[in-house]
């Protein structure tokens, strides 16, 4: 009796650890892990992508959404052999200091000004984003920073300085969140803030802020995509990231990126060839 | 792990060489946290009272819920907050959201469980006869309450301290109702959140470091007000 209670157990134990194991991926399905940035994530784009992806090549690609600057060291790190982010300068840097090779820049979209109906400011009538910055500074309207070093955040430090001016005060404040709880921080306060059109379009309807100022080729937010440099970290899956970095800029995936629409707006502009 | 000793000398620099925006968030960590338990712990010292003290009916059921809300996770009660002072929600006009006393209020409603807990577990140690004896003695019941908080201190600070070390440490809370605005709302762990999420992983373990370090500093100042702490012979 004892010995046939053991053999069940045993039984049993096999049984969890083969449920275990099959819970991993299937044998043979090659797997690719790529950072990319809550923003990216969220547009709800790559939902679109990646299948298609995953349907051509039978590569399985593991989404890890973080900020852009944790996306760009879990490269460096090589914790992920691709990265998908829209930080130029920070890319940029990545590539040079040798971590990431074949950087291809394949969409973009871009960023606005949200802010209160009422707009104190008045950037709704500015001429440029430049004067739109100026008249939120010299009337000390409360603007809500990232604060976080991100993509976005590098954006709006970017265009305080096109615009001669040097944010600071009790009007400004640093939030060091990410983009959709800083629109509701805006929301509540109501404050100024620059945000991505992905992130806008997705919590727009829950938030009253109206979009008052867009449009200025300044604005552009580009995407890049960026294989970790396998010389340093030879155990990543490169081959399978260098096939998603080509495949994103086929006429197939530039055509769902061209067509994907978020609350029937289109979102991205594909931009493989354009060099950006 | 080239990280971590990186982020033991980091921590250090950060506090030997005094920088200001690390001493306005540890400034408004530790005045959150005690204000937060301070204003709790009357309350909850009394309820914890009255738990180990009277009888009436529910009360098991009382003392249940309260060991049930220890697991309540620091971010449901800052959504519930959140929900609550949103411009949208019933206590909007307070305008609240965002500021220090909505931290505070999230830190008060995650330490009163705990401290009713831990209170109610010393009192019910202590000799109901120095209650008994006290009254009979002819004090009034709020003097015999205070000899009995004087039998009773160990466990009480016991309780003031773990109800410390549990608010000091959320994140959960504080990021939703406080919004971990620089020199506003930003605490230790908010910050160490924001860190984590740039990248920075030494930064954020200096400032962990940080955040026990000084926790360490208050409990050995306060074990030495509270004697050595020993068995009474």
């Amino acid at each position: 009796m004892k010995e046939k209670l053991n053999f069940n157990l045993l039984l049993m134990l096999a049984g969890l650890l083969g449920f275990l194991l099959s819970m991993q991926a299937p044998a043979g399905e090659p797997m690719l892990r790529m950072a990319t940035t809550t923003s990216t994530q969220n547009s709800g784009l790559l939902d679109r992508l990646l299948p298609a992806f995953s349907k051509d090549t039978g590569i399985q690609v593991q989404v890890i959404a973080v900020g852009t600057g944790k996306a760009l060291k879990m490269g460096r790190d090589g914790d992920v052999a691709v990265v998908m982010v829209h930080a130029r300068k920070a890319e940029q840097a990545f590539v040079d200091d040798g971590s990431g090779v074949d950087r291809r820049g394949f969409m973009e979209n871009d960023f606005l000004l949200a802010g209160p109906a009422t707009d104190p400011a008045g950037i709704k009538q500015a001429g440029s984003t430049a004067a739109a910055m100026q008249r939120i500074f010299s009337s000390q309207s409360r603007f809500i920073s990232r604060g976080d070093d991100s993509g976005t955040h590098k954006k709006e430090q970017a265009l305080w300085g096109q615009a001669g001016v040097r944010p600071g005060g009790a009007w400004y404040l640093e939030a060091g969140q990410g983009m959709g709880k800083v629109l509701q921080m805006a929301s509540e306060m109501e404050a100024y803030t620059l945000t991505d059109r992905g992130t806008w379009l997705a919590h727009q309807a829950k938030l009253q802020l109206d979009p008052l100022y867009a449009g200025d080729p300044i604005l552009a937010n580009p995407y890049g995509i960026i294989a970790v440099n396998p010389q340093k970290h030879p155990d990543i899956r490169h081959d399978l990231a260098k096939q998603l970095i080509d495949w994103v800029c086929t006429p197939q995936a530039q055509g769902i990126i061209r067509d994907y629409q978020v609350k029937g707006e289109a979102l991205f502009k594909p931009t493989c060839g354009q060099n950006r | 792990m080239e990280t971590l000793s990186e982020a033991g000398t980091q921590a250090l620099r950060l506090l030997l060489t005094g920088d200001p925006a690390l001493w306005s968030i540890i400034g408004i960590s530790f005045s959150v946290s005690l204000r937060a338990v301070l204003i709790a712990a009357p309350f909850a010292l009394l309820c914890a009272f009255l738990l180990a003290y009277t009888r009436f009916p529910g009360r098991r059921l009382l003392i249940a819920l309260f060991n049930t809300a220890l697991s309540i996770p620091a971010v449901v009660v800052g959504l519930t907050l959140y929900m609550l002072l949103s411009r949208a929600g019933p206590l909007g006009d307070l305008r609240l959201l965002f500021t220090q006393n909505a931290m505070i209020i999230g830190q008060i409603i995650l330490s009163f469980p705990l401290l009713v807990a831990m209170g109610h577990a010393a009192f019910q140690a202590t000799d109901r006869r120095a209650w008994e004896t006290a009254l009979t003695l002819g004090a009034r019941p709020w003097r015999a309450l205070l000899t009995l908080i004087h039998e009773t201190r160990f466990g009480l600070m016991a309780a003031l301290l773990a109800g410390f070390g549990r608010i000091i440490a959320e994140v959960g809370s504080s990021m939703m109702v406080g919004g971990n605005i620089l020199n506003h709302t930003r605490n230790i762990p908010t910050a160490i959140a924001l860190e984590t999420s740039k990248g920075s992983f030494a930064q954020g373990i200096a400032l962990g470091l940080v955040l026990l370090l000084l926790a360490l500093a208050l409990n050995l100042t306060l074990s030495s007000l509270q004697g050595r702490g020993e068995v009474a012979a």
